[in-house]
């Protein structure tokens, strides 16, 4: 057992799956000899060189379109979009293409393809580096949609993602990278995708989110069992499949539900999550759904008073979750 | 830049520079003639209402029999789009797949009845499935040529585009990124001098998409789509460079477009009735009839036989194709995923690995039902 941040997670563990299989290869922006702008891919170009470790051109439609061909081909790529605010160039080949390939050959063919961005803000990235994606892709079947928040689990599911046969969109929430620690098992343990997790058990209001919120879901519970309310934290962990039952059973539970997610309110993929609850739970509710997310601006600005302004926070979530269980 | 020249046009050593012997020749008309007669049913079929839609290759078979005619079946790669029934047809895609895919039916190999026709892909003979939006299946082509040189194999992969797809940012992104690598892969652009209605002077600032080759570190070949021969030629030239790791190559097919762009379109809108007519000289079939007969390899008993066989091979393969079943409904939400549910884990009809029942209103919604229907 080893304590790892978010980061080098990621990075032991893509070096541990190029060990095992020879077809896995990684290619994006600065990925080789500097190692990722974030140091994510930080000595898989030493171990295993250019070939299988590779710096693209600055093309994402490129980046995703050749990893497209080279899974059809057989090798397993994962390739990396520096910023997820970067990944639209290649929104028509993963819309159009990896999402659709299995489907509209009838299942002939399929793209194991993992591809990996850090999102999100909260480190005076601006608009263009602190984009939450997840809604857009979320959206899509025929793709997979994974967020994970602890060390734990990115190991987990980065394995998982890398050796299924379809294409998974593995979302690092940036601030994460060194800010969050964690246990690391040895062994070669894996997270199933389309399974959501309760990180805190309790009993007066559900707390859904995924990614970076998932942590100020369980900072804003700690703050809320101090004035006497029990909240549960459940951490999506894949947005696609997605775990409705375990979210269900909480609801069912608690009979109130918070959902917060880092990403504009209108149509994020929390609406998704308050709709099945709405659909599905609504005989266990006694109180409306709220959400707590970032509001409806195009981005997250600059200046650090505008930051703090935009991203949601472990008082805010406490805030609407003490008005919601008082409701 | 390179122009390819014509080879000898007469006597009986027609293709013999180019080791093709009488039978290759032959064979090489029959397959022009095979897809001509293929394409013209298509648009029969949809004039008497019996398929929806058609978009065809008419006028572009010279070029596409003779540049996929080198390549090695079921080892070499053909990433092809919605005009390449004669480069499928030469690559091994059988009349009967192809009508398979007109009819949209359930055995369909391309999409067992999911996609337009014109979207064609068989798996087990490395053709990559096409999709609708252009110039997208070029980077997939790169990305095989890739996989080929990094397992240090002698596969060749070979991808066509519209000169209208030349201008979408795939085509450059795939190109720099296969000149930087030197990947094993062939780009045909076929320009038949229209993007739907817009002709060339409109969509490209040079007049031959050939000369972007010299933007990528990769010859750049102009063939007419007249010569088959000449095509022939490049086409081996370009399969060689790239077998022995010597880089892609970018050849523009200059061809003409006989029919409108697909079912739904009229050129008489935007083409006019002179521009159609003086289009029929480089129609590639009569002249390189022309030319087989010329040099006497082609005799009234081969060419009657070759057209009784056309005709017979195209009625096969329409009714066939015809009477096969339409897709069972009940297996339209498969291939989501390998084995996965579509959107959520608790989907009441998934049981771990596929769909059962009819599901109450779940089901009817989504048209479920038992498995019995079989593969679709």
């Amino acid at each position: 057992m080893a304590v790892m941040t978010f980061i080098e997670s990621v990075r032991d563990t893509l070096a541990q799956e190029m060990r095992r299989d020879e077809s896995i290869v990684v290619l994006g922006e600065d990925v080789g000899k500097k190692g990722g702008v974030f140091l994510a891919t930080d000595g898989l170009y030493a171990e295993f060189g250019g070939d299988r470790v590779l710096d693209t051109p600055l093309s994402e439609s490129m980046i995703v379109g050749v990893s497209i061909g080279a899974a059809i081909a057989g090798l397993r790529p994962v390739p990396e979009i520096q910023f997820a605010d970067f990944i639209f160039p290649a929104f028509n080949q993963i819309l159009s293409e990896a999402a659709r390939m299995r489907f509209r050959s009838n299942g002939a063919f399929s793209c194991p393809m993992t591809l990996r961005a850090p999102y999100g803000g909260g480190v005076h990235g601006a608009l263009y580096h602190s984009q939450s994606v997840e809604a857009f892709f979320a959206h899509i079947p025929g793709l997979q949609v994974v967020i994970p928040s602890t060390p734990y689990d990115a190991r987990g599911l980065l394995r998982t993602s890398i050796r299924d046969d379809d294409p998974v969109l593995f979302f690092e929430h940036k601030k994460m990278y060194r800010s969050i620690r964690g246990d690391v098992p040895d062994g070669d343990y894996t997270i199933p995708i389309g399974q959501a997790k309760v990180t805190r058990e309790g009993s007066d209001v559900s707390i859904i989110a995924y990614g970076l919120m998932a942590h100020y879901a369980l900072e804003a519970a700690e703050l809320l069992a101090t004035d006497g309310v029990s909240a549960e934290v459940v951490d999506v962990r894949t947005l696609r499949p997605l775990d409705g039952e375990t979210l269900l059973a909480s609801v069912r539970k608690t009979g109130k539900a918070c959902i917060v997610y880092e990403d504009n309110r209108f149509g994020g993929y929390g609406a998704e999550i308050a709709a099945i609850l709405a659909e599905e739970a609504f005989e266990s509710l006694d109180g409306p759904i709220v959400r707590v997310t970032g509001p409806d601006v195009p981005g997250v600005p600059y200046n650090h008073v505008l930051e703090d302004w935009f991203m949601p926070n472990p008082d805010r979530i406490a805030d609407a979750v003490r008005r919601l269980a008082a409701y | 830049m390179a122009t390819t020249k014509a080879a000898p046009k007469a006597g009986s050593e027609l293709g013999a520079d180019l080791g093709l012997s009488r039978d290759d020749l032959i064979e090489m008309y029959r397959l022009m003639a095979v897809a001509r007669a293929v394409d013209e049913r298509m648009w029969i079929l949809n004039r008497a209402g019996k398929i929806p839609f058609v978009i065809s290759g008419q006028g572009h078979e010279g070029a596409q029999v003779a540049l996929a005619y080198a390549l090695k079946k079921d080892h070499d790669w053909m990433v092809p789009y919605y005009r390449s029934v004669a480069s499928l047809i030469t690559f091994g895609m059988s009349p009967r797949e192809i009508m398979l895919a007109q009819f949209a039916r359930g055995v369909d190999p391309s999409s067992g009845g999911r996609q337009m026709p014109g979207h064609y892909g068989i798996a087990a003979r490395n053709i990559l499935s096409v999709s609708s939006p252009v110039a997208t299946q070029l980077l997939h082509a790169t990305g095989i040529a890739w996989a080929a040189k990094l397992r240090k194999s002698d596969v060749v992969t070979i991808t066509y585009i519209g000169e209208g797809s030349s201008n979408q940012g795939d085509f450059h992104e795939g190109l720099n990124f296969a000149g930087v690598h030197q990947l094993p892969c062939i780009y045909v652009v076929e320009n038949n001098g229209y993007a739907i209605s817009v002709p060339m002077a409109l969509q490209s600032a040079v007049p031959d998409i050939a000369i972007r080759g010299a933007g990528y570190a990769m010859p750049g070949v102009i063939i007419d789509g007249v010569d088959v021969l000449g095509c022939y030629r490049a086409g081996v030239e370009a399969i060689e460079r790239a077998r022995k790791g010597e880089g892609p190559t970018l050849i523009e097919a200059k061809v003409t477009r006989l029919t409108a762009h697909s079912s739904d379109d009229q050129q008489s809108k935007y083409r006019s009735a002179e521009e159609l007519e003086s289009e029929k000289d480089r129609d590639p079939l009569p002249v390189f009839r022309q030319q087989l007969r010329d040099a006497g390899l082609l005799d009234d008993e081969t060419e009657a036989a070759m057209v009784a066989e056309a005709r017979k091979v195209v009625e096969d393969a329409t009714d066939w194709a015809e009477a096969q079943a339409d897709p069972d409904p009940a297996t339209a939400q498969r291939h989501v995923y390998a084995d996965m549910p579509p959107a959520r884990m608790d989907d009441p009809l998934w049981t771990g690995s596929r769909f059962i029942g009819d599901g109450g209103p779940w089901g009817v919604l989504r048209g479920d039902s038992d498995e019995s229907g079989g593969e679709g």
